[in-house]
């Protein structure tokens, strides 16, 4: 038993349960603490995950290799980041609870198992492990009633989605005999007709799997849990998680089902064309910004399964590479959203930034990197992350997916560039300038804001990294 | 290696870059927080120039070679490099927006009050982007600079513009983007088919006939909106008119010329079939160009609408000359650029003067002016004498070889050009009647003060420059000369070619 292979995540589990017993300690308030000490494990585990062996561990149900790395790597450090933002939002706003951090703790282990699946089943485990804790930190401000509705709203669609999966797993599993990742994958290349019910579960796994990262058209749920949560709990979820389901996505499609690769594109490329345009078009009209990045996350999730649509090489280097650069500039988005507070009194509507370029002007800057970023201008990271999922489009000959793709980018930087307009254009409105951010928030969005502006100086490592990713999933 | 000796032209680039970031490294006082970053701008700026002149006097004649190159690794995997250099045909643009940039700051010293650090910063980024664009010898480097373009302009409009501000920044920024991502999956077709991004390696790939017409459509799309042809013209009155006097500068000096560039760097060496089909299509819009947009500026109550007008309609003369392939319409062309970047800058400029002191724009506001500002009056006459193209100016030269090179190849296209150069004397002089002669109506009028000795400073070296490249236009053809012959060489072999395998 080669259990070794599995360490990160066994030090992660071992370690949210220590904190867990800490946690529950009586008397003084151990949030802060516990925060710093998940935010330790994470970062522990990272760097166990970085001089983590290759191979199949566990019975076949768990694979490492430079794929799976690199994802937990992002995965892991969007989490830390993620917590690094509820600090001093939560200690604010009477959310200082251990639980939180313990619970982000045991969603990022779900991550990490998604990731290294290599058996249907692990995939539904970890899958569970993410979305359960998350269900909770969504409602976690439970006396309020929109956080409540966002927690319960995401349980319920959750539990449908996860129910299409198992049910996706069960068919496919009936059809092909086995839920292991290699044996699918022999299953199904050697026959010439591919069994239906094996396509109809394939589909209804790639339904699942879908309304994780909130792709067209099983995207519903985002808005409004988005807005509902408190804003570092949809940070969290706006970043980590969308990372390791498009992880997961990506092997499952290029694993098991890669042969049969012309069966699911299809499906893939209108999820991503309706995520494209829906991301592009429903956000023009939104008012609260939370929303806003909700629509904008869709558009992303479609310009990444660009990269997935293609199938090929270049499309999942791109893609790989675009969720890394996704991460970012939500995380420095959301560092700023967080710190969004007027009068000691969180704010979330856009026309609360006004004047924030006189006022405050460093963080108005960074917020202006990340919206010229994430409508794709150069010479933001941004606009290479877009650079590579269209060249793959290019280069695979999907010109109509590119095409739609540029478009919809033109018509979202207006909803971005608004938000530049509001920041810079408009006065500082009559209630006042929005409060100084706390310098932990400052220091990641100048991080995050840096990593936007010099990415394009010297990208060749990260792209090198990327390439070796690819390369490994596609064996 | 480089003539310079050094990397020049990376340092021209971003040198800028490093003034903007002192001036963000400043705190303090306001007042004096604005002070510093208006000389800090202003001595970046000159030190640019100053630098820019190396390019003047070392810069070789005789060859259409690239020179001043610079090479750097940049994510070579994929065929992409840092690629820098210059030849005849941008050598002259990088020096136009080394010239205009600290004229820019210099006329803004009293006209922006409002947040002059941020001010000067976009300034300053926007000139690492101008000289970057005409100095990218590397496609993707290209695209960077050339989209890059748009972030500080859509801040200075936005920012420090008019009343209508937002809604023109907005239309720039996204009438501008549209066209760009075409180009771009022109670019990655291009990335992938020749397998590397560097322009002089791609001017070695022959583009399959049949991907000509399609690339020529996505580079159209991208230059034709930055020209800008008929009819994708109208965010440029829109932009003009709401721009802060020293943005409509850039924007008429510098930003105009970037679509015409494009298609001398690109369109015509890459795809000179595609070239030669669409240079009928060019004609017609450029003459519906030339004509209506001289029509329309004859209706205008706005001075800089009015002027921005005129810029299409100058416009539509050089893509007419871009597109006669041969040595008099393409040399005309590119000196039509260069002029009109001095002069319509220089116009725009006319017009801030009158705004900083009276705050309108209304042509009806003004008259009788000539007798208050007899210098300014002066001044403005020499600028609506050279937009009018009158010998002895500089745009005489350029219009002249534009309809000398048309004439040869469609007299029709040369009499539609004619016609735009007789509306446009119609326009520009009965604006000049309207706001310099006649009778004083406003008695606020007459408290005008005269050019000051700052903006003598900025209206100087652009009277000069106006009379210079009209009185000896040599030293500036000269430049062209060996580029130009070479393209020419370049499209007739690549037409012969195609001729010979179509033919026999």
């Amino acid at each position: 038993m080669n259990w070794t292979l599995a360490l990160p995540e066994i030090v992660l589990a071992v370690a949210g349960t220590v904190i867990l017993l800490i946690g529950v300690m009586p008397k003084a308030n151990t949030f802060f603490a516990c925060t710093l000490a998940v935010i330790g494990a994470l970062l522990l585990a990272a760097v166990l995950v970085l001089g983590q062996g290759e191979g199949i561990a566990l019975g076949g149900l768990y694979v490492a290799d430079s794929f799976s790395s690199f994802m937990k790597v992002l995965a892991l450090l969007g989490a830390a980041l993620g917590l690094l933002l509820s600090l001093d939002f939560n200690a604010r706003a009477g959310l200082d609870r251990f639980e939180f951090p313990v619970l982000a703790l045991f969603a990022t282990l779900g991550m990490m198992v998604m990731i290294s699946a290599n058996d249907l089943m692990a995939v539904y485990m970890g899958l569970e492990l993410l979305s359960l804790p998350l269900y909770a930190i969504a409602a976690f401000d439970r006396d309020n009633g929109r956080s409540s509705e966002a927690g319960l709203k995401y349980f319920v669609l959750g539990a449908l989605a996860s129910g299409l999966l198992l049910y996706g797993i069960s068919l496919v599993y009936g059809f092909a005999g086995t839920t292991n990742f290699d044996r699918l994958a022999d299953a199904l290349s050697g026959t010439q007709n591919v069994p239906t019910g094996a396509i109809v579960g394939l589909v209804f796994v790639v339904a699942g799997l879908a309304f994780k990262i909130s792709a067209v058209p099983f995207h519903m749920w985002t808005p409004d849990v988005y807005e509902g949560a408190p804003t570092p709990v949809t940070a969290f979820f706006a970043a980590a998680p969308k990372v390791a389901a498009i992880a997961l996505l990506a092997r499952v499609l290029f694993g098991p089902f890669g042969d049969i690769a012309s069966q699911w594109q299809q499906v893939i490329l209108l999820s991503s064309i309706g995520s494209m345009v829906l991301g592009a078009f429903a956000a023009i009209g939104q008012r609260n910004i939370k929303r806003l990045m909700a629509y904008s996350s869709i558009g992303h999730v479609g310009y990444a399964l660009m990269g997935l649509a293609v199938a090929t090489d270049a499309g999942l280097r791109g893609l790989i590479i675009y969720m890394l650069i996704y991460m970012l500039m939500n995380i420095g988005a959301f560092a700023v959203l967080v710190g969004m507070r007027r009068n000691g009194r969180p704010v979330e509507r856009i026309e609360d930034l006004a004047g924030l370029g006189a006022t405050d002007l460093p963080r108005a800057l960074w917020m202006a990197v990340f919206m010229f970023s994430m409508a794709g201008i150069p010479p933001l990271a941004g606009f290479f992350g877009k650079l590579y999922v269209f060249l793959a489009a290019v280069q695979a000959g999907f010109w109509t997916l590119a095409v739609i793709g540029v478009l919809t980018s033109v018509v979202a930087s207006y909803y971005y560039l608004r938000v530049v307009k509001v920041m810079f254009f408009d006065p500082v409105p009559a209630e006042g300038a929005l409060d100084g951010s706390p310098a932990g928030l400052a220091a990641v969005t100048a991080g995050t804001g840096l990593f936007n502006l010099v990415f394009c100086l010297y990208p060749a490592p990260l792209l090198l990294t990327a390439g070796a990713a690819a390369a490994a999933l596609l064996g | 290696m480089n003539a310079a000796g050094f990397p020049l032209l990376s340092l021209l680039t971003f040198l800028p870059l490093a003034g903007a970031a002192l001036i963000l490294s400043f705190r303090g006082e306001a007042a004096l927080v604005a002070q510093n970053a208006r000389w800090t701008a202003l001595w970046t700026s000159l030190l640019v120039f100053g630098l820019s002149l190396i390019l003047w006097f070392r810069f070789d004649h005789g060859t259409a070679e690239f020179q001043f190159v610079e090479r750097a690794e940049w994510f070579r995997e994929f065929g992409v490099g840092y690629h820098m250099g210059v030849d005849g045909i941008s050598v002259l643009f990088i020096l136009l927006a080394a010239v205009l940039t600290p004229l820019c700051i210099l006329a803004s010293w009293e006209a922006i009050k409002a947040r002059v650090r941020e001010y000067m910063i976009a300034f300053l980024v926007l000139e690492t982007m101008m000289v970057g664009m005409f100095s990218a010898l590397d496609f993707i480097v290209f695209y960077v600079f050339f989209e890059g373009v748009l972030i500080p302009m859509f801040l200075i409009i936005g920012v420090w513009g008019g009343p209508r501000r937002v809604y023109a920044a907005f239309k720039f920024f996204l009438y501008t983007l549209l066209g760009s991502v075409l180009m771009l999956l022109a670019i990655l077709w291009l990335w992938y088919s020749a397998g590397t991004t560097d322009i002089p390696e791609l001017f070695r790939f022959d583009v399959p006939r049949a991907a000509q017409t399609w690339l020529f459509i996505a580079f159209l799309a991208s230059f034709a909106v930055k020209v800008p042809m008929w009819p994708v013209h109208t965010w440029l009155p829109d932009a003009h008119v709401e721009a802060p006097t020293a943005g409509s500068v850039i924007l008429a000096g510098v930003l105009l010329k970037m679509g015409a560039y494009g298609f001398f760097r690109f369109s015509l060496p890459l795809l000179p079939q595609a070239s030669a089909d669409f240079a009928p299509l060019i004609f017609v819009l450029s003459v519906v160009a030339v004509v209506y947009t001289s029509l329309v500026a004859l209706a205008q109550e706005d001075m800089k609408k009015l002027i921005a007008y005129s810029s299409v309609a100058h416009m539509g003369i050089v893509t007419i000359g871009i597109f006669t392939f041969n040595a008099q319409g393409m040399a005309g062309a590119l000196f039509t650029m260069l002029a009109h970047g001095v002069v319509s800058g220089a116009l725009f400029l006319c017009v801030g003067v009158l705004y900083d002191r009276v705050h309108s724009r209304d042509i009806a506001r003004y008259g009788g002016v000539a007798g208050i500002m007899p210098s300014y009056a002066l001044v403005f006459m020499l600028f609506t004498m050279a937009s009018i193209g009158l010998p002895g100016t500089a745009n005489f030269v350029g219009e002249f070889l534009v309809i000398v090179g048309i004439w040869k190849v469609n007299p029709w296209v040369a009499f539609g050009a004619a016609l735009g150069m007789i509306l446009g004397a119609a326009y520009m002089l009965w604006l000049y009647r309207r706001v310099i002669f006649g009778r004083v109506t406003r008695d606020d009028l007459r408290a005008l003060l005269d050019l000051r000795p700052r903006e003598y400073a900025v209206f100087t070296p652009l009277v000069l420059l106006t009379l210079w490249m009209g009185i000896y236009p040599e030293s500036f053809l000269a430049f062209f000369r060996a580029s130009v012959a070479a393209l020419i060489e370049r499209h007739e072999a690549a037409l012969g070619m195609a001729r010979l395998a179509a033919g026999t």
